[in-house]
């Protein structure tokens, strides 16, 4: 027995095809001991540490942080008997041994189960199982049957094909082939690959002079010619020039998310452009005060304090369409959602309860929140149970957008870049610091009249901060 | 030591609970409640270190069984971690000839029972359906379905009745687990509804650990768990879950009034999971992180090591000497665990009839025939 020993990627829980290695907690070398945390792995229900099975010292680690790895890979191999001196030269090769390569191979397809039934091959070369359970993507390894002749003289493994399959052809195979079992039957017995078919039978699916043609035919000339032209096609698509990032993580979060409220709440957004020379002012007056000298005030912090005050005077933009109960949920905190852009995509962490906040609380908590964010540690309890939101376009230099909801959300607010603009001031064309809002609204909670008014109240604020403050509160 | 009543604690929730032992290990000396129940415990030291003893051994093993899921050894687990004094004080209250109904996470409850903590560790690794002889261990199989098995301890309270093995000190109790998610099951209802009605001999303990998954308790109830035992017609009590003093005291008071043909109690102990649900859970997505943190101030190992360590009757070689212990025994169970063979494919066929029938026996043959056509097949 081989003294380093392999860690396979476990199933972590209950149906999980892969996961993703999120950190490692050790490197080569480190000596461990047994159940100390040695990497995260992140799958589709939790992020996760992992415990080592062995004590010893960590010899190779197969997968950098940041791949997605299946389940049953090897991810680090541990010396388990390191004072036994210099490494004997069997560590082993990477995976998959040659063994179990072979044993995939030569699986006979006799007692194969068929397509669409559970443990067969459903459609996407996935292997379809129970309801509840996540679907497998290897292949299940067989034992060969007794007496079977071939076993030990597998099929060539497949030769390197003379010209790429016809694109039909391939499309066709990965959708599940209708046929009814007889016709199953007799299809294997003639030796017809149903999926090469395309059937006469109701719904499409085959039938039995379907693959007794195809059996004829297949004998007189080859089922498919593919017709490959030789112009220059790469002018179109060339994949060697097309780069592929799969779907997953922030990005396939934050697609589902757009997606649902797209889709589920009706959107509207108006428009606002105010003068917030005074807004600007009021943020060097901050700066200049004592209890603010050690927080970073920018006038996000002023927007949201407007915000939240108008929250104050128009309760109902801070609520929640609840199709499940038939409520509709008006909230009487705030928790203010900050989109930020971080490295690993957009996020939406929010500061809880920040209605209650003091304006030197607010700035900390803004401060912390973005921070935190860009050092992609927020945990996913912070970007829970958003009530409104907030997202900075202005930023990147742009004057406005037209905000998606956060779902569960009824208002989002883009703020726009501040840019020093010709202003109609007292009568007179002036340099003012201008800057255009954007409200979103969901309009089966909020009308026009509701939203423009709360608009209306941040731009109020913006535009006049001391007299807002001195009026409203 | 204080007389207390049961609004005690700074931060009792709403409608306050017993508590014998406070998260600062201070000794409460008895408490009263509303309807003039006194509730105390009167434990040598021997017996005081056996219970800490218990809590760290069982919290020692759960880690262990969290750490080979993670390993690829089990296929899930369902951690009791945070719950320890509930179910150890819970545990130690019965009496051997009482009948014990768990769900799938009283691993305390089993540990105390006397049973090899091994038992269950079939189940979750997948070699075989947890079906050990309930009568034996006098502790019923995991029931995985939420709430199901307070029926069957129903069920089975009010046979207990009709076998005529109450209405004495030496009678026979039952006593049914649950979680506070399982409150809003049917079964759990239909349960409180017969045993009170039969005034059967049980008492019904809902581990309150606030959240069925992720669903929170206000999403289960309006009104405190306990008190919906008054519209049963049958009484209501709320524990410290974290103190495993009040959980003994107040479950063999609950136990002995069955026993003694005074019918069935709910006691809601008031705990909280330190951990996910199970394994395939994920903590973090529905809880924030200043909630954990206020729980771990009242954890109930650290809270009865205080007492120890104040009241002189245990000192640091008696801790360290029981971390080692508990140490061993999971490691030893780990080994056994690694150990456990797969199962046969012909020993499902085991247990369908207890005396075999021709169909199974032919069904079995076949099947083992069939197995045997394969290279490699031990059959």
């Amino acid at each position: 027995m081989s003294r380093i020993k392999e860690f396979n990627l476990p199933d972590l829980g209950e149906g999980l095809t892969e996961g993703e290695i999120l950190s490692w907690l050790v490197k080569v070398g480190d000596t461990i001991e047994l159940n100390q945390p040695i990497v995260e792995v992140e799958t589709a229900k939790a992020a996760v540490e992992i415990p080592a099975k062995w004590a010893g010292v960590i010899s190779k680690i197969f997968v950098e942080a940041g791949t997605t790895v299946e389940v049953g890979a090897p991810i680090v191999a541990i010396d388990t008997d390191p004072s036994a001196g210099p490494l004997p030269s069997d560590l082993p090769g990477p995976v998959p041994s040659a063994e179990s390569l072979a044993a995939v191979e030569i699986a006979p397809a006799e007692g194969a189960v068929e397509p669409g039934l559970i443990g067969g091959p459903a459609p996407g070369g996935r292997t379809a199982v129970l309801v509840g359970y996540g679907p497998k993507n290897t292949t299940a390894k067989r034992r060969p049957r007794v007496g079977t002749p071939s076993s030990p003289t597998p099929v060539e493994p497949v030769a390197a094909p003379a010209a790429p399959p016809a694109p039909v052809v391939a499309e066709r195979i990965n959708a599940r082939v209708l046929a009814k079992p007889p016709v199953r039957k007799l299809a294997r017995d003639l030796g017809v690959d149903l999926t090469g078919i395309v059937g006469s039978g109701p719904l499409g699916s085959v039938t039995r002079d379907d693959v007794h043609q195809a059996a004829a035919g297949a004998l007189e000339a080859p089922v498919a010619t593919p017709t490959v032209t030789t112009a220059p096609a790469a002018a179109v698509f060339d994949a060697s020039r097309e780069q592929r990032i799969p779907i997953k993580g922030v990005r396939k979060l934050t697609a589902e998310n757009m997606v649902a409220s797209a889709f589920t709440a009706p959107h509207v957004t108006e428009f606002l452009t105010v003068d917030v020379t005074r807004t600007m002012k009021a943020i060097e007056k901050l700066k200049g005060r004592r209890e603010f000298r050690d927080v970073r005030i920018s006038p996000l912090l002023l927007v949201a304090k407007a915000v939240l005050l108008a929250v104050k005077r128009h309760p109902m933009v801070n609520s929640t369409w609840s199709a499940g109960t038939n409520e509709i949920v008006v909230k009487d905190y705030v928790n203010l959602g900050i989109a930020a852009a971080t490295d690993r995509g957009l996020i939406v962490p929010n500061v809880k309860d920040a209605g209650r906040l003091s304006l030197l609380e607010l700035a900390e908590a803004l401060n912390t929140l973005v921070q935190v964010a860009k050092s992609g540690k927020t945990p996913p309890s912070d970007m829970a149970g958003g009530t409104l939101s907030i997202t900075n376009v202005g930023v990147f230099g742009v004057d406005t957008g037209t905000p998606i909801l956060p779902p569960g959300e009824s208002a989002i607010l883009a703020f726009g870049a501040v840019r020093p603009m010709p202003w109609v001031h007292k009568d007179k064309i002036k340099v003012r610091q201008v800057t255009t809002l954007a409200l979103s609204f969901d309009h089966r909670i909020v009308d026009g009249e509701l939203g423009s008014k709360f608009l209306r109240d941040i731009g109020d604020f913006l535009t006049d901060p001391e007299g807002a403050l001195l009026s409203w509160t | 030591m204080a007389n207390g009543v049961s609004d005690v604690g700074a931060d009792a929730p709403a409608g306050g609970f017993v508590q014998l032992l406070t998260p600062d290990g201070e000794r409460i000396d008895s408490v009263t409640t509303a309807d003039g129940t006194t509730y105390s415990v009167d434990f040598t030291d021997e017996e005081y270190r056996g219970l800490y003893h218990d809590l760290v051994t069982v919290r020692r093993l759960d880690a262990e069984a969290t750490a080979l899921q993670r390993q690829g050894e089990l296929g899930i687990w369902a951690s009791l971690l945070g719950q320890e004094a509930a179910q150890v004080g819970s545990g130690r209250a019965l009496r051997p000839q009482d009948m014990a109904f768990p769900t799938y996470r009283e691993h305390g409850v089993l540990y105390t029972r006397g049973i090899d903590p091994i038992m269950p560790f079939g189940l979750f690794r997948g070699v075989d359906q947890g079906g050990w002889d309930a009568n034996e261990h006098r502790f019923n199989g995991y029931t995985i379905v939420i709430g199901s098995q307070t029926l069957h301890a129903t069920g089975y309270a009010m046979g207990v009745t009709m076998d005529g093995k109450t209405g004495t000190p030496d009678g026979e109790a039952v006593i049914a687990y649950f979680g506070d998610g399982a409150t809003s099951q049917g079964e759990v209802n239909e349960a409180f509804v017969w045993a009170g009605v039969f005034n059967a001999p049980m008492v019904f303990f809902c581990q309150n650990n606030q959240y069925a998954i992720s669903e929170p308790l206000e999403r289960q109830t309006r009104i405190p768990l306990y008190r919906r035992a008054a519209g049963f017609g049958f009484p209501g009590v709320r524990i410290d879950g974290n103190d495993v003093l009040a959980s003994f005291a107040v479950t063999r008071a609950a136990l002995d009034n069955a026993r003694n043909g005074q019918g069935p109690t709910l006691i809601e102990a008031y705990t909280y999971r330190m951990g996910a649900h199970t394994s395939s859970d994920d903590p973090t997505r529905y809880r924030i992180a200043s909630e954990v943190e206020s729980w771990k101030a009242k954890d109930p190992i650290s809270r009865l090591r205080a007492f120890l360590t104040k009241q002189q009757l245990a000192g640091d070689d008696f801790f360290a000497a029981v971390d080692e212990s508990a140490k061993d025994l999971a490691l030893n169970l780990r080994e056994r665990v690694l150990e456990m063979p797969d199962p046969q494919p012909v020993s499902m066929f085991d247990h369908a009839y207890p005396n075999g029938s021709p169909e199974v026996d032919a069904q079995r043959a076949r099947f083992a025939d069939y197995h045997a056509s394969f290279e490699g097949s031990d059959h």
